[in-house]
């Protein structure tokens, strides 16, 4: 499997994941370490910046996890970089995972403020993966403005729906300049592994593998449908055929 | 157009005798509904759901951890004062109480927070009784500037305010506010709140709309439970609800379900909410409305408290005095009602955990304003 790179830095793992909705911070390191995850991400209002020993933030000290810390919570860009500079400071990490949704419903993020946010922390010297609808324009001003990734949601969030956005994904996939992860709306590891096959670079996955009934083994079922995706893809899936091929060519006579 | 529009346009009576006239059919569709309206939510509250208590509750299960996960936002009450300047039979702080009335100083609250804080709290709900002449906006000013530097979220549970009282409390920090309707009953909400400025229903009732207009993050609705029949005013609640997130759909909003307690003074339920009803009506909101917080205090006894974390609930108070000065002022003081679950954070956190869900204690950064 190709390993992936994202500004500059190689990740084994296809596969990220969330660290929100565990029933506990025990259940949601098992799961990352099951996962082979090696980028997780952590809102900043969950983190406890005023205790050493913060509940979530320790018990994902492991050398191969990478904190991609994520502004959830912000209603603007305004918030946003304000959010990110201090998730920089307190999780010593460069890395952001931009997330705008002022509507607390359906938690869909803001193309405006996500684009004037993306531009504005890039030239910060912020690593940005914004978080945003499978918009295939927005993706590619998202790259004129510096991002370092694009993370188009699947479906809504939380919903488990799988691919819903799947032609646009593709459009996204097929135009990108940088790397692709789906994100939100992957609900089963086929989901993962659908995405991977349409050459999405990466995925992220939280409710589905933090509520399951073992969150452990499907972080497992995960990772497994992740690189079976990823290789069905490098492998190149024979493509669906069309039209059947007529035993008798239409077309032979003109061979005559 | 607010919601006193929306509130003329429909009848207690009405109203009443369509949940009651729901059929096992009419719930049966709306637990398959893919869109839990308000027409399904009355026959999800009616006596007709009452034998589909446990489908009811595997399905509110289902959805509240997929949206909120398998965690409980803990929370610490805070009574500010307990000064009051109106009559309300349910309430042990109403005027025509003769107790000792306490307003926290400046020290007292410092003393106060300091005392929460090291019960692990980092979301607090600060609570005063309505005494315009001395508890006022520059008062709670005064008071939130100095809790501010301690918590990363702060409710009030204040008299209600003008918008431009709660703009400016929003700027000083202030993440949610809460004010309960108590009933929607229009005639008889005035037999409960008989003199101040809480017997004006209509001026209440438009409260949300105004903490809706100064942009403020949380809006915390409920109905005090005892008063009316509760499926008729948990039905004008959830017809609240639609309409604020609607029309301010940048906000979250919250329901709690205070249901009536023993209080020095004050009068017996009007009607029982049952454990049975008060567990159909938490998962029936569930149904309705996927994103809602529900709220569960201490007034409830332990044995609830202890099951009802699967069911719907998120976020819930522990360890909670409902008298100013009541964690390290004056521990002895007079309490607005007396709470029902003793038992300590530690211990609540212990219950949660054993519930395989996680107590959250941080949600919120307070530099988000």
């Amino acid at each position: 499997m190709q390993t992936l790179k994202i500004a500059g830095k190689e990740f084994g793992s296809r596969l990220f994941l969330g660290t929100g909705k565990f029933g506990s911070s025990k259940q949601m390191e098992e799961a990352i370490l099951a996962s082979g995850s090696e980028l997780v991400t952590v809102a900043l209002k969950r983190v406890d910046l005023e205790t050493e020993t913060d509940n979530i933030l320790s018990h994902l000290k492991h050398s191969h996890i990478n904190l991609l810390p994520n502004t959830s919570g912000v209603r603007n860009a305004k918030e946003a970089v304000f959010a990110a500079q201090l998730a920089r400071e307190a999780m010593e990490t460069n890395w952001l995972k931009l997330e705008i949704h002022p509507d607390p419903k359906y938690l869909l993020p803001d193309a405006v403020e996500t684009l004037k946010a993306t531009e504005e922390l890039a030239k910060l010297g912020f690593i940005v993966l914004p978080y945003i609808h499978a918009d295939p324009v927005l993706c590619k001003q998202l790259e004129n403005a510096g991002t370092a990734a694009v993370m188009p949601l699947g479906s809504p969030i939380g919903t488990n729906k799988g691919l819903k956005t799947i032609d646009f994904l593709e459009i996204i996939i097929e135009q990108s300049k940088v790397p692709v992860i789906v994100d939100a709306g992957i609900g089963a590891p086929s989901h993962a592994a659908h995405a991977m096959e349409i050459g999405a670079d990466a995925v992220l996955v939280n409710t589905a593998i933090a509520v399951a009934g073992d969150p452990r083994k499907m972080a497992l079922a995960f990772k497994m449908a992740v690189e079976a995706g990823r290789m069905a893809y490098e492998a190149r899936l024979g493509s669906i055929k069309r039209y059947a091929e007529a035993s008798s060519p239409l077309t032979s006579f003109l061979n005559d | 157009m607010n919601f006193i529009n929306i509130f003329e346009s429909n009848d207690w009576e009405e109203i009443k005798s369509s949940i009651y006239s729901k059929t096992s059919q009419d719930v049966e569709r709306a637990l398959h509904a893919s869109k839990i309206g308000l027409e399904e939510f009355k026959a999800l509250i009616s006596p007709a759901a009452e034998p589909y208590l446990e489908q009811l509750a595997a399905r509110a299960n289902q959805l509240t951890q997929k949206r909120f996960g398998k965690t409980i936002q803990l929370y610490a009450p805070m009574y500010l004062s307990n000064e009051c300047n109106n009559i309300c039979t349910y309430c042990g702080f109403s005027l025509d109480n003769k107790v000792k009335r306490k307003t926290l100083s400046d020290k007292e609250i410092i003393q106060e927070v300091e005392a929460i804080k090291t019960h692990g709290f980092n979301h607090i709900l600060l609570v005063t009784g309505e005494a315009n002449h001395t508890v006022h906006i520059d008062y709670f000013l005064k008071a939130i500037k100095l809790i501010n530097p301690y918590f990363a979220n702060i409710s009030i549970e204040f008299q209600p305010l003008e918008t431009d009282e709660y703009i400016r409390l929003h700027e000083a920090g202030v993440y949610s506010v809460l004010v309960y309707q108590e009933t929607y009953h229009k005639e008889v909400y005035k037999t409960y709140h008989p003199k101040g400025k809480k017997s004006n229903f209509n001026y209440r009732l438009e409260t949300p709309d105004r903490i809706g207009e100064a942009k403020m993050h949380k809006i915390g609705i409920g109905v005090l439970l005892g008063l009316e029949d509760w499926r008729v005013d948990s039905f004008y609640c959830a017809l609240h609800l639609d309409y604020l997130q609607k029309k301010y759909w940048q906000t979250k909003y919250s329901v709690s379900f205070p249901r009536m307690r023993p209080a020095e003074g004050i009068i017996e339920p009007n009607v029982i909410v049952s454990d049975k009803n008060l567990v159909q009506l938490l998962c029936a909101y569930r149904l309705f409305n996927e994103d809602v917080e529900l709220s569960i205090s201490t007034r409830e006894s332990e044995k609830f408290r202890n099951n009802v974390i699967r069911l719907g609930v998120t976020s819930m108070s522990a360890g909670s005095k409902t008298n100013p000065g009541g964690y390290a002022v004056e521990p002895e003081s007079l309490e607005q009602f007396e709470i029902s679950d003793e038992r300590s954070v530690k211990e609540i956190a212990q219950i949660i955990v054993n519930a395989g869900y996680e107590p959250v204690y941080k949600d919120w950064q307070s530099e988000y304003k």
